[in-house]
C-alpha cells in the first residue's frame, strides 16, 4: 500500500534473508575484538576441525529433513564408527583400508535399518532414530567391556591389543594442508568441502534431489507422480548414517584412539548447523549450503566463547538458544513453515 | 405437517469472506421423523451443521427450538456444549471425533458427566459403571461396558458415540454421513438403532450421500445446492430422482458440445472387481474421445481411477492398453505406460507446495528432463512457459509460489502437469473441484481440443460437468458401473434413476 510499508516489508525480507550471514559475520567481528588471539592461525585450525565433523554430520541429517524426516542416530552412528575403526585397527590389526570400508558398511546398515523401521515398520522417525541412538550407544561398548580401545590395552581376556593406527589413516585427523599460512587446512576440512559440494549438487541439481524435496512437502503427490517413496526414504537415511560414520572416521583419526567419552556433543551441534540452514539466506528449508553456514556458526561460536573463558557449561545454552532464534526466523518471520 | 415441528430455521445466512456459502435455509424438523438432507460437495451442508452444534456463528436469519413447556424458544448456541444442554446433538462424520480412543466404553459413555462443570473431582469407577450401564440399556447397546475403544470395530465405535450423544436427551439428532465408513451389515445395526430413537420422537437430520441408507431410512427428502435448500420431498412414495436432480441440479445448456465417436479403442478394461461384493466393471476408451464417469459421493469413482492408475489393485479383472496387457504396480509404471492421472483433492495429493509452478509441472517427468540425473533446467523451463501459455495460466512468471495463485489456477498447474507430456490414457479425477467457471470453461476447452492421440477419462458428481465436457457419459453406483449415454439427446431421467441407484422410475 503506502510506499512506507513496502519498504518495510522490503527489510523485513531482507533481514530474513541475510540475517544469520550478518550475525556469524558480526560474531567474528566482535570474538576479534573482545577474544585475544581469536584472529590466528591456531584458532582457525580449531575452528576448522571442529567444524569439519560437525558439519559431515549435519549434511547427512539434512539429507533426511529434505524428505520430510529426521535423524537422532547420527552422534552414535558417529561414535560407534569411531570404536569400530579403533577395534579394526587396535584389536584385530587390519589396516587403515578395512577399517574405513567397516565403518562406512556400518554407516551404511545403520541407516537401512533406521529407513525399514521407518517405512516398512512404520515407527515414527523420531522414536526410531531415538532408539538406534540408545542402540548404538551401548553396542559400541560391549566388544571391550566398556572400554576405551587404545594401542597396549589389556583385553577382557588378558590378552594385550597390539595394534596400531595406521599412518595414513591418522592423517585423515591431522596432516594439514598449506594453504597462504603453513599446515592451515586440516584434511576433515576437504574432506567436508568436497561432500558438502557433493550433497549441494545433488540436491539442487539432480531428478533425485529434486524430488526427495517433492517428497518432504507433499508425499501423497509425489508418490502420485510416479516417484518410489520409500525408496527416497530410506536412502536418506542411508547418506545420513554414511555421512555419520565419515564423521567419526574423522574423529578417529583425529583422537588416536576409540574413546568412550567422546562424541557426546556431535548430535547437538549437527542438528543445530543443520535446523540454522533453514534460515540462511530465507531459504526456509533444509539445504546444503546454510548447513554448511550454520556448521561454521556453530564452530566460531563455541571457539569464541571458549577463547573467552566461558565455562563449557554455558556453551550448550547459548546454543540452544541460538538454534531456538533460528528457528524462529525460519518459521515465523517467513510465514512459511505453515502451509 | 409443519406446525408441529421441534426444530425451525429460518432463512440462516453464512459467509466466509464474500464468499456466501448459505443464501438463506429454511428448514423444519418434526418428531419421530427422520429428515434426509443431500447436496453436493461445497452445497454448504456442513456450514449448515456447523451453526445448528455452535462451531460457527450465524451471519443472519433465526433458529428455534421447541422448549420444555413446548412453546418455541429463540435457539442460539454459542459454543457446541451449549447446544447439546439445549437438546440438539450432532454426531460428526468422522467416527473418532466423538470417542477417546484411549478409554473403555463405560468411560466414553459417561464423559460429558465427568468433564462438565460441577462434576465430582473424584473419579468413582463404581459410578461410573452403573451410569454407563443405564445409559447402554437404554440405547439397547450389546457392547462389553469395559472394552477399550480402540478394540473396537468402527460400527461400534459409532454406536458408541450416538450411545453418548444420546444420553443427554436430545431432542434433535443430527447425524453427518454417519455410515460412510461401515459396511452394509454395520449400517444395518446403526438403522435398527436410528428407528428405536424415531420412535422416542426424536427428531433426526440426516446427511448422506448413499441410496441405499437414504432409500432405507427416509421419511422426508430435502436436497441443498449452493447454499439454498433446492426441494423437499414430503409425499410418499418419496420422489429420489427429483431429490438426486434438485441436488445436481440441470441448468440450460447453451454450449452443448458435438459427440464423437471413436473407432480405435485405447483401453479395454474386462471384468475388473474393485470393491468386495461389487459387480464387475467392464469398460472400452476409445481414441481421441472424452468419456465422462459420473455418480455420488462414495460410490468408487476414485477407487477406480486409482486402480487405473496403479494406486491400487483390482480384486480380479484385467485390463488392456494398446493391444498389450496391463496391470501397473504401481504409479510410476502407469506413467510409464502412458496412463496419467490429475488426482482428486489438488492441495492433498496434487501441489508440492514447496515447489513454484516450473516445478510442480515438471514433477513426473525429471527423468524425460535430465541426462545422467542432472536435471536440464533450460528444458524444464520452456516446458512450464509452454503449459502456462497453453492453459492460460495468470502468473507473473514460471517461478511463482503456488500460494499466490487462485484456485482456478492452481488447478490449472495440475492438468498442465500432465499434459506437458503426451498420454495414452488420461484421467482426471474432480478436476471442477474448487475452480471458478471461467477456468473450468477453459480447462474442459483445453482437454477437447487436444483430445487426439489419446483417451480423455473424467471422474465427476456434478451431472453438469459431464454433460459440458464428454462425448460419453457413464455411471458409477455401488462400485460399479450402471448406465452408459452417448452425451447427445440423453434420456436424463433414465441417467438420473440409475445415479440414484434405483429402478427406472421407481417413484413416478
Amino acid at each position: 500500500m503506502s510506499s512506507g510499508w513496502v519498504r518495510m516489508a522490503a527489510a523485513r525480507d531482507h533481514a530474513i534473508r541475510y540475517g544469520f550471514i550478518v550475525l556469524l559475520f558480526g560474531l567474528i567481528g566482535y570474538f576479534a575484538i573482545a577474544a585475544d588471539g581469536f584472529v590466528s592461525p591456531q584458532s582457525a585450525v580449531f575452528i576448522f576441525q571442529s567444524v569439519a565433523i560437525t558439519g559431515v554430520l549435519a549434511l547427512g541429517v539434512t539429507a533426511t529433513l529434505v524428505v520430510g524426516g529426521f535423524d537422532l542416530s547420527i552422534g552414535s552412528v558417529a561414535t560407534s564408527a569411531m570404536m569400530a575403526a579403533a577395534y579394526v585397527m587396535v584389536v584385530l590389526e587390519q589396516n587403515a583400508v578395512v577399517a574405513v570400508v567397516a565403518c562406512l558398511l556400518i554407516g551404511a546398515a545403520v541407516g537401512l535399518i533406521n529407513g525399514w523401521l521407518i517405512v516398512y515398520m512404520r515407527v515414527p522417525d523420531l522414536l526410531a532414530t531415538l532408539g538406534m541412538m540408545f542402540l548404538l550407544v551401548g553396542l559400541q561398548r560391549i566388544p571391550t567391556e566398556g572400554r576405551s580401545i587404545a594401542t597396549g590395552m589389556t583385553m577382557p581376556d588378558g590378552s594385550v591389543a597390539n595394534g596400531t593406527f595406521g599412518a595414513g589413516f591418522l592423517a585423515l585427523g591431522r596432516h594439514r594442508f598449506d594453504f597462504f599460512i603453513p599446515n592451515l587446512i586440516p584434511v576433515s576440512v576437504v574432506v567436508l568441502l568436497v561432500l558438502a559440494v557433493l550433497i549441494w549438487f545433488f540436491l539442487e541439481y539432480t531428478r533425485f534431489g529434486r524430488m526427495m524435496y517433492a517428497v518432504g512437502s507433499n508425499e501423497r503427490a509425489a508418490e502420485l507422480a510416479g516417484a518410489p517413496v520409500k525408496a527416497y526414504k530410506i536412502w536418506a537415511y542411508v547418506i545420513s548414517g554414511v555421512f555419520a560414520s565419515i564423521g567419526g572416521i574423522l574423529l578417529a583419526a583425529r583422537l588416536g584412539r576409540g574413546d568412550i567419552a567422546s562424541g557426546n556433543n556431535l548430535l547437538l551441534d549437527a542438528v543445530a548447523a543443520a535446523l540454522i540452514g533453514y534460515a540462511v539466506l530465507g531459504a526456509a528449508k533444509p539445504n546444503a549450503f546454510g548447513t554448511a553456514v550454520g556448521a561454521v556458526f556453530v564452530g566460531v561460536l563455541l571457539q569464541g566463547l571458549t577463547m573467552m573463558n566461558a565455562p563449557y557449561y554455558t556453551q550448550d545454552f547459548i546454543k540452544g538458544v541460538v538454534l531456538v532464534v533460528a528457528l524462529v526466523f525460519t518459521f515465523a518471520l517467513s510465514g512459511r513453515g505453515k502451509r | 405437517m409443519g406446525n408441529d415441528a421441534v426444530f425451525r430455521v429460518d432463512g440462516l445466512r453464512k459467509s466466509f469472506g464474500h464468499i456466501e456459502v448459505l443464501g438463506g435455509v429454511s428448514l423444519d424438523l418434526h418428531a419421530g421423523e427422520v429428515t434426509v438432507l443431500m447436496g453436493a460437495n461445497g452445497a454448504g451442508k456442513s456450514t449448515l451443521v456447523k451453526i445448528i452444534s455452535g462451531v460457527y456463528e450465524r451471519g443472519g436469519g433465526t433458529m428455534q427450538l421447541v422448549g420444555q413447556d413446548f412453546a418455541p424458544q429463540e435457539f442460539l448456541p454459542n459454543t457446541p456444549a451449549e447446544a447439546i444442554r439445549a437438546g440438539v446433538v450432532t454426531v460428526h462424520q468422522n467416527i473418532n471425533d466423538g470417542v477417546v480412543a484411549d478409554l473403555d466404553v463405560a468411560t466414553n459413555l459417561t464423559l460429558d458427566r465427568l468433564s462438565g462443570s460441577g462434576a465430582p473431582t473424584l473419579f468413582n469407577p463404581g459410578r461410573v459403571r452403573r451410569e454407563a450401564k443405564a445409559v447402554a440399556d437404554r440405547m439397547g447397546l450389546a457392547i462389553d461396558l469395559k472394552a477399550r475403544i480402540s478394540d473396537l470395530s468402527l460400527a461400534d465405535r459409532q454406536m458408541v458415540a450416538i450411545a453418548r450423544a444420546m444420553a443427554h436427551q436430545p431432542k434433535v439428532l443430527i447425524l453427518d454421513e454417519p455410515t460412510s465408513s461401515l459396511s452394509s451389515a454395520e449400517a444395518d445395526r446403526l438403522f435398527a438403532l436410528l428407528d428405536r430413537l424415531r420412535e422416542h420422537g426424536v427428531a433426526i437430520l440426516y446427511i448422506s450421500h448413499r441410496m441405499s441408507d437414504i432409500r432405507r431410512l427416509a421419511d422426508r427428502v430435502v436436497s441443498m445446492r449452493d447454499g439454498v435448500i433446492s426441494g423437499v420431498f414430503d409425499r410418499k412414495p418419496l420422489d429420489y430422482e427429483g431429490a438426486v436432480n434438485a441436488m445436481l441440479g440441470r441448468k440450460i445448456h447453451l454450449d452443448r458440445i458435438v459427440a464423437r465417436n471413436s473407432a480405435k479403442p485405447v483401453l479395454t478394461v474386462d471384468g475388473l472387481r474393485i470393491a468386495e461384493g461389487a459387480k464387475p466393471i467392464f469398460l472400452t476408451l476409445g481414441d481421441g474421445e472424452v468419456v465422462a464417469i459420473t455418480g455420488l459421493v462414495g460410490v468408487g469413482k476414485t477407487a477406480l481411477a486409482e486402480t487405473l492408475f496403479g494406486v491400487r489393485k483390482p480384486l480380479s479383472g484385467t485390463m488392456v492398453l494398446n493391444g498389450k496387457p496391463y496391470a501397473p504396480e504401481s504409479t510410476g509404471e502407469a506413467i510409464a505406460a502412458g496412463v496419467f492421472l490429475v488426482a482428486k483433492d489438488r492441495a492433498d495429493s496434487g501441489i508440492v507446495g514447496d515447489f513454484n509452478i516450473q516445478e510442480n509441472i515438471s514433477l513426473p517427468f525429471h527423468k524425460r528432463m535430465s541426462r545422467l540425473g542432472v536435471l536440464k533446467r533450460r528444458i524444464e523451463r520452456a516446458a512450464a512457459r509452454r503449459q502456462i501459455q497453453e492453459l492460460g495460466i495468470v502468473c507473473r512468471s514460471e517461478k511463482d509460489e503456488m500460494s499466490a495463485l487462485s484456485g482456478g489456477n492452481q488447478q490449472k498447474v495440475m492438468v498442465a502437469r500432465w499434459m506437458s507430456q503426451a498420454a495414452r490414457l488420461f484421467i482426471l479425477d474432480e478436476p471442477f473441484q474448487g475452480v471458478d467457471i471461467s477456468a473450468r470453461r477453459d480447462i474442459a476447452a483445453k482437454l477437447r481440443a487436444s483430445a487426439n492421440g489419446r483417451a480423455t477419462l473424467l471422474f465427476v458428481t456434478e451431472l453438469d460437468e459431464a454433460l459440458e465436457t464428454a462425448d460419453r457419459i457413464l455411471v458409477m453406483s455401488e462400485q460399479t458401473i450402471v448406465g452408459e449415454h452417448r452425451n447427445a439427446d440423453i434420456d436424463l431421467e433414465r441417467l438420473l434413476a440409475e445415479v440414484a441407484g434405483g429402478p427406472l422410475h421407481s417413484a413416478a
